[in-house]
C-alpha cells in the first residue's frame, strides 16, 4: 500500500541532506564539544556552525540561539524562565488557541496563584487587538501568542501584537514552531523577545528544538545544570540533532518560496476539489492569513475519528480534531474556541502538507475521500434528517 | 493511535443491518450532535415476539459504529426479554474487547436497545427520579450508577470512559466520586448475595436436573429458532454442549450460551455451573 503523508503539522520526515550531516556525529566524531582536546574541538566547531545556520534562518546573531530538546521545552522555559525573572508580577496573556506546551503550562501556574488572560478568537479564529490593549496591567509578566496555529493554520499579525506588547515594556514571547520554515522570519526587525521553533516540524530529527532570545531579555535558566549555551540551558549539547537542525534551517530557507508557491498550489488544489466534490463541508480559519500547507475542513454529519480510520486505510496519514482521536470527549480546543458548530467540529479533517508532497497524491486523496464521506453519511443518522430537513429527497 | 481488535476493525468498515426499518415496532436514540456520537434503533418483532428485524443508524467513531453493529448481530432474533439481559460488556466482548477510553461505546448500544424496547412497550423512557451530574454530556446519576454496578467501575476516570460523564469541564468530579463511593458501599453490602441456600445435590441429581432443565427450559426455545443441542458430557460444575442445527452457525451462540443457556442453568440447577461448548 502506498503512504500518502499529509500530516506534516504533526512532524516531519527527516530531509535526507539532514541525516546525512548528523550521522558521522554518533559513533565517528562523538566528542563533547565543551572538552578542551582536538577531538571535542572539532565537534564544538561544528556546533557553532550549525548555530550560525539558525541565526541566519532566523536573520539574528548566533548568540541569540538557545539548543533546546523540543518546541515544549522552548515554550516552557520561555514562560517559567520570564516568570522568574519578574517575581512581582502575576498575571500572563495568552490566547485561547494556543497549543498546550503553553496553554498548559498557564492552567499550571494559574493553580500556583497566577492570573491568567487567555484572549478569544473569532469564528475565523482571528483576535481582538483592542482585547489585548486592554488586558495589559501593570502586573503582566508576560505575553505569550502563538505565531500560527496548528490546526488551522490561521496566522496572527505578530508584529502589531509586538507592538502593543512593547509599548508597555512587556516581554513578548511567540510559538512559532508551525511558522518556522513556511513564512519568513527576520528577527532583526521584529518586536518578538522570544521565540520557540521545533527540529522535527521542519525536516530535523525529534528531540531537538530552539528558543531564540533577544539579546537584553531578562531570562533565568529553566533548565538547571552546566555552562552550557552561557548559561542559558545547563546540559551536554545534543551534537548530532544540533547539526541537524543547522542543517535543516538552512534547507529551510531555501525552501521557504517553494512552501509559498508549489505547496501553496497544491493546498489550495486539494481545498478547491474538496469543496467542489465534497457537500455540506467548510474549511475552518480565515483562508488569507493562513500558513501556506495547512487545510483544516469539517465535513458536516460524521465523525473525524471514523474519516481518518477509513483514509488510513488507504495509506493516506491526516489528523483531526474530532474528540475521539485524541482520547478526550470533546473536540479541539482550538474549534470550540472559534465557535465552530458541533455539526461540524466533531467532523474536522487537517490536511498538512510539505514539500515533499506531489500532485499526484492530492488527486490520490480527491479520488477517494468523497466516497468514504458518502459512506459514513449513509450511516449516520443526521445526514438524513440534513436532508429531510433540505426537502432534497 | 487506538488499538482495535480486528472484529472492531472488521465491524467499522462492514457495518451490518445499516438502515433504519420504516414502521418499526420499537425504536430509540440516544446521544446526540453535540455529545459526538449518537445512535439510532428500529426494529420489527416476528409472530413470535422475536426480534425478527433490526437496523442501526451511528453517528461516531470507529468504535461506536463497530458496537452498533454488533449490538444488532446480537439481538437479532432474540425475544426482547432476552435481549434485555444483555449488557455493555457483552458487547464489547462479542467485539474481543474495546479500548477502556471507548467503553461509552458499549453502553450507548445498551442504552439505545433500551430506548427501543421501552418505546416499544409503549413506555415512556421514564427517567424517573433522576438529577444530571455531568451538564456537558448530559449524563444522569441513575445512568452513573447502572455503569457503576455493571461494570465494577472505581474511580471516576473508568466513569468517563463508560459513561463520558466528567469528560468535559471536570466540574462534577467531586459528585461523580461521590456517587463512586455510594454505590460501592451498597453493593459491598449486597455481596454476598444473601439467597438462600440450595440443598446440596448428589452427582446423580445434578445430572438429572441438568438434563431436565435442558428439556424443559432451554432446547424448545433453541428449536423454535431453527437450532437444536446436544449434551455432551458433565464434569463436576462444567457443562459441555454442542449447538446443532442453526445455532452452530449463529453468529451470535456465544452470547446464547453464555446468556441464555447458563443463565438458565444456574437458575434451576446451582449457581456454579459452566457451560462450554464443545466444537466438532
Amino acid at each position: 500500500m502506498k503512504t500518502v503523508y499529509v500530516d506534516n503539522n504533526a512532524t516531519t520526515k527527516v530531509a535526507p541532506e539532514v541525516l546525512e550531516e548528523m550521522l558521522p556525529y554518533f559513533s565517528e566524531l562523538y566528542g563533547n564539544p565543551s572538552s578542551m582536546h582536538f577531538f571535542g574541538g572539532q565537534v564544538g566547531r561544528k556546533v557553532n556552525e550549525a548555530r550560525d545556520k539558525v541565526a541566519d534562518f532566523l536573520e539574528t546573531e548566533p548568540s541569540e540561539i538557545v539548543f533546546t530538546s523540543c518546541g515544549t521545552e522552548s515554550d516552557n522555559a520561555a514562560i517559567l524562565g520570564t516568570l522568574d525573572s519578574y517575581p512581582e508580577k502575576r498575571h500572563f496573556i495568552i490566547s485561547r488557541v494556543e497549543h498546550p506546551a503553553v496553554g498548559n503550562v498557564c492552567t499550571y501556574l494559574s493553580r500556583k496563584g497566577y492570573q491568567i488572560t487567555e484572549l478569544s478568537v473569532d469564528r475565523e479564529g482571528r483576535l481582538d487587538l483592542d482585547e489585548l490593549k486592554e488586558s495589559i496591567t501593570e502586573d503582566t509578566a508576560l505575553v505569550s501568542i502563538m505565531y500560527a496555529n496548528n490546526e488551522t493554520g490561521v496566522i496572527f499579525p505578530i508584529e502589531e501584537i509586538g507592538e502593543i506588547v512593547k509599548s508597555k515594556g512587556i516581554p513578548f514571547h511567540t510559538d512559532a514552531v508551525q511558522a518556522a520554515g513556511k513564512i519568513p522570519l527576520n528577527m532583526k526587525k521584529s518586536t518578538i523577545d522570544m521565540l520557540s521553533i521545533s527540529g522535527h516540524k521542519l525536516h530535523a530529527p525529534k528531540g531537538i528544538g530552539i528558543l531564540y532570545i533577544r539579546k537584553g531579555t531578562r531570562f533565568s535558566p529553566f533548565m538547571i545544570g552546566g555552562h552550557q549555551e552561557k548559561g542559558r540551558r545547563g546540559g551536554t549539547e545534543n551534537v548530532p540533532y544540533i547539526i541537524g537542525l543547522g542543517k535543516a534551517c538552512e534547507l529551510a530557507k531555501k525552501h521557504l518560496e517553494e512552501e509559498n508557491t508549489k505547496v501553496k498550489a497544491l493546498r489550495d488544489y486539494l481545498e478547491q476539489k474538496i469543496l467542489e466534490k465534497i457537500p455540506n463541508t467548510l474549511v475552518n480559519g480565515e483562508r488569507v492569513h493562513r500558513l501556506p500547507n495547512t487545510l483544516s475542513v469539517s465535513f458536516e454529519y460524521v465523525e473525524g475519528e471514523s474519516i481518518l480510520l477509513m483514509l488510513s486505510d488507504l495509506g493516506i496519514c491526516a489528523s483531526s480534531g474530532s474528540a475521539c482521536t485524541s482520547g478526550s470527549l470533546e473536540p479541539s480546543h482550538v474549534l470550540r474556541a472559534m465557535g465552530v458548530p458541533f455539526t461540524a467540529a466533531h467532523g474536522s479533517i487537517r490536511f498538512s502538507l510539505s514539500i515533499y508532497n506531489t500532485k499526484e497524491e492530492m488527486h490520490y486523496i480527491i479520488e477517494h475521500l468523497p466516497p468514504i464521506i458518502q459512506r459514513l453519511r449513509d450511516i449516520s443518522p443526521f445526514w438524513k434528517d440534513y436532508l429531510k430537513a433540505q426537502g432534497k429527497r | 493511535m487506538w488499538e482495535y481488535t480486528e472484529k472492531v476493525k472488521d465491524h467499522f468498515i462492514n457495518p451490518r443491518n445499516v438502515g433504519e426499518i420504516e414502521n418499526p415496532d420499537g425504536a430509540g436514540e440516544v446521544g446526540s450532535l453535540a455529545c459526538g456520537d449518537a445512535l439510532r434503533l428500529t426494529f420489527k418483532l416476528d409472530e413470535n415476539q422475536r426480534i425478527k428485524d433490526v437496523k442501526f443508524k451511528t453517528f461516531g467513531c470507529a468504535s461506536a459504529i463497530a458496537s452498533s453493529s454488533a449490538l444488532t448481530e446480537l439481538i437479532k432474533g432474540r425475544t426482547l426479554e432476552e435481549a434485555e439481559k444483555m449488557s455493555n460488556q457483552d458487547i464489547a466482548n462479542y467485539l474481543g474487547g474495546l479500548p477502556e477510553e471507548k467503553m461509552h461505546c458499549s453502553v450507548m448500544g445498551r442504552e439505545a436497545l433500551q430506548a427501543a424496547i421501552a418505546n416499544y412497550r409503549g413506555q415512556k423512557v421514564t427517567k424517573e427520579e433522576f438529577e444530571v451530574v455531568c451538564k456537558c454530556f448530559g449524563v444522569t446519576d441513575k445512568e452513573i450508577e447502572r455503569a457503576i454496578r455493571e461494570n465494577d467501575l472505581k474511580t471516576v476516570e473508568q466513569v468517563t470512559y463508560y459513561t463520558k460523564a466528567g469528560g468535559g469541564c471536570a466540574q462534577c468530579h467531586p459528585k461523580i466520586e461521590a456517587i463512586i463511593e455510594k454505590v460501592r458501599k451498597e453493593m459491598e453490602k449486597e455481596a454476598p448475595p444473601a439467597k438462600p441456600a440450595r440443598k446440596r445435590l448428589t452427582n446423580i441429581q445434578k445430572i438429572k436436573l441438568i438434563e431436565e432443565t435442558l428439556g424443559r427450559e432451554i432446547i424448545p426455545a433453541l428449536k423454535a429458532d431453527g437450532g437444536d443441542l446436544e449434551l455432551i458430557d458433565i464434569d463436576g460444575n462444567k457443562v459441555y454442549v454442542a449447538l446443532r442445527g442453526k445455532c452452530s452457525f449463529c453468529p451470535s451462540s456465544g452470547f446464547t450460551l453464555k446468556q441464555y443457556i447458563e443463565a438458565k442453568l444456574k437458575e434451576f440447577v446451582s449457581d456454579d455451573i459452566e457451560v462450554e461448548e464443545v466444537r466438532p
